[in-house]
């Protein structure tokens, strides 16, 4: 029972309560790292490690903290963690923390990283809070992912810096799409993969606000 | 001298605008522009930290951590001390006491403005655009004459892109959405399309 509860705290934020196209979480930093595909594997990465990490410790010392201070132990917490991504980054692979340039610090505002906290963490014990961060990352790593390859195929016609489609440029046949480069693309394709998403999981689609009343005026024969 | 400050000023509100061209308080810019007159108000909030954090933050920096900082305190173990790494977390804890500071303020003197902003203000410290200002001025070395014309440029940068998006999202009542853009779909959907508008101020100089 407890298991299938674990394995249930990990799979559902994938698809069924995604972060980023259901709970408006961590959109900030997951757009401008996706142009190059390694680039947003190291920030999945370290994502997964400061959710899952943020969520565990959080999750021990929940009933410790006073629920005034609550905010400033958290944030706390995770900026020490996001600290220690950061310098393991610039010492290892000096490249990619130079590309990331200030997108690792900003992982410490990364809502989904204190909205689990403050949501999930501060309520259940280490082991199925450290499940949910997991989910978490992976549910936000999917969306980075599928734009991320998107980008950098139909951008740059590469993936992971190989060549898949060779471009023009290099006297390939591959026009290369430059949009997919600049911001606007991003945010193309996030609301494309929204679309694709809710057209699969009908539940997720958001009721409007206001619906037009039906035209009054009799039809003219 | 002016044309400098001008210049850095212009860039940040419509070259290298905070929402549209970096992402940055995304979170926030989507779930708080439905309507024009909150949008509007959490835009001037946004303004007014990020025109203190940003200038503050240049100062501790310089005079607290960087390499050689702590020299003014004549202490021979401190003068070599590099304390960069301390930054990030330095500088979310200066934001996160600064806006409470503000929020005392604004209760305390101008209640009107603090019931207005309400739930806003808090949300403020974890707002991407907040510290990404700060970390850009780390980055792009701003003195404190330019940190300043810099944090008032972003923040006046994200209040036009967030009080224009939610002018585009009232309009948006009317249209007929596919069912699956409905909401969050539709709204990435309009930044793309202001986020490319704003694109045509790419190279724009003084």
């Amino acid at each position: 029972m407890a298991m299938e509860k674990a394995g249930e705290v990990l799979f559902r934020p994938i698809f069924d309560n995604n972060p980023i196209a259901l709970q408006i979480l961590g959109i900030c930093s997951a757009l401008a790292v996706t142009i190059k595909l390694s680039t947003t594997l190291t920030i999945i990465a370290a994502v997964l490690f400061v959710l899952a990490s943020a969520n565990f410790m959080i999750s021990i010392i929940r009933n410790l903290i006073p629920s005034s201070i609550r905010m400033i132990v958290q944030i706390t917490i995770i900026a020490s963690l996001v600290i220690v991504v950061d310098q393991v980054l610039q010492a290892y692979t000096y490249e990619i923390s130079r590309d990331l340039s200030i997108f690792v610090g900003l992982i410490i505002t990364n809502c989904i990283i204190m909205g689990r906290a403050e949501a999930y963490a501060m309520h259940n014990p280490p082991l199925l809070a450290t499940m949910d961060g997991l989910g978490n990352a992976l549910g936000y790593g999917l969306v980075l992912l599928f734009v991320g390859v998107f980008r950098e195929l139909f951008g740059a016609g590469t993936l992971l810096g190989i060549t898949i489609l060779p471009p023009v440029s290099d006297g390939g046949w591959y026009y290369t799409n430059g949009m997919m480069m600049l911001p606007p693309g991003a945010f193309f394709l996030i609301g494309g993969f929204i679309w694709l998403l809710r057209a699969w999981k009908t539940a997720q689609v958001e009721e409007p606000l206001f619906r037009l009343a039906p035209n009054s005026r009799p039809e003219a024969d | 001298m002016v044309e400098h400050y001008l210049s850095l000023v212009i860039r940040a509100v419509f070259v290298e605008n905070m929402a549209l061209a970096f992402f940055l308080g995304m979170c926030t810019f989507l779930a708080i522009s439905r309507r024009v007159d909150t949008a509007l108000k959490l835009g001037i909030a946004v303004m007014a930290v990020l025109t203190v954090t940003v200038p503050l933050n240049n100062l501790i920096l310089h005079n607290l951590l960087d390499e050689g900082a702590l020299a003014w305190t004549g202490i021979a173990q401190l003068q070599m001390l590099d304390l960069r790494f301390l930054g990030l977390l330095t500088y979310i804890g200066v934001i996160a006491a600064l806006t409470q500071i503000l929020e005392m303020i604004l209760d305390r003197y101008v209640p009107t403005l603090y019931n207005a902003l309400g739930i806003f203000l808090p949300l403020i410290t974890v707002n991407c655009a907040i510290l990404g200002a700060s970390l850009f001025m780390v980055e792009r070395h701003y003195d404190l004459a330019e940190s300043v014309a810099f944090g008032f440029g972003a923040g006046a940068g994200w209040a036009l892109a967030i009080a224009l998006l939610a002018g585009v999202r009232e309009k948006l009542k009317y249209s007929d959405v596919p069912d699956g853009l409905q909401g969050l779909g539709i709204t990435f959907i309009i930044v793309g399309l202001m986020s490319l508008g704003f694109m045509s101020f790419a190279g724009v100089q003084l």
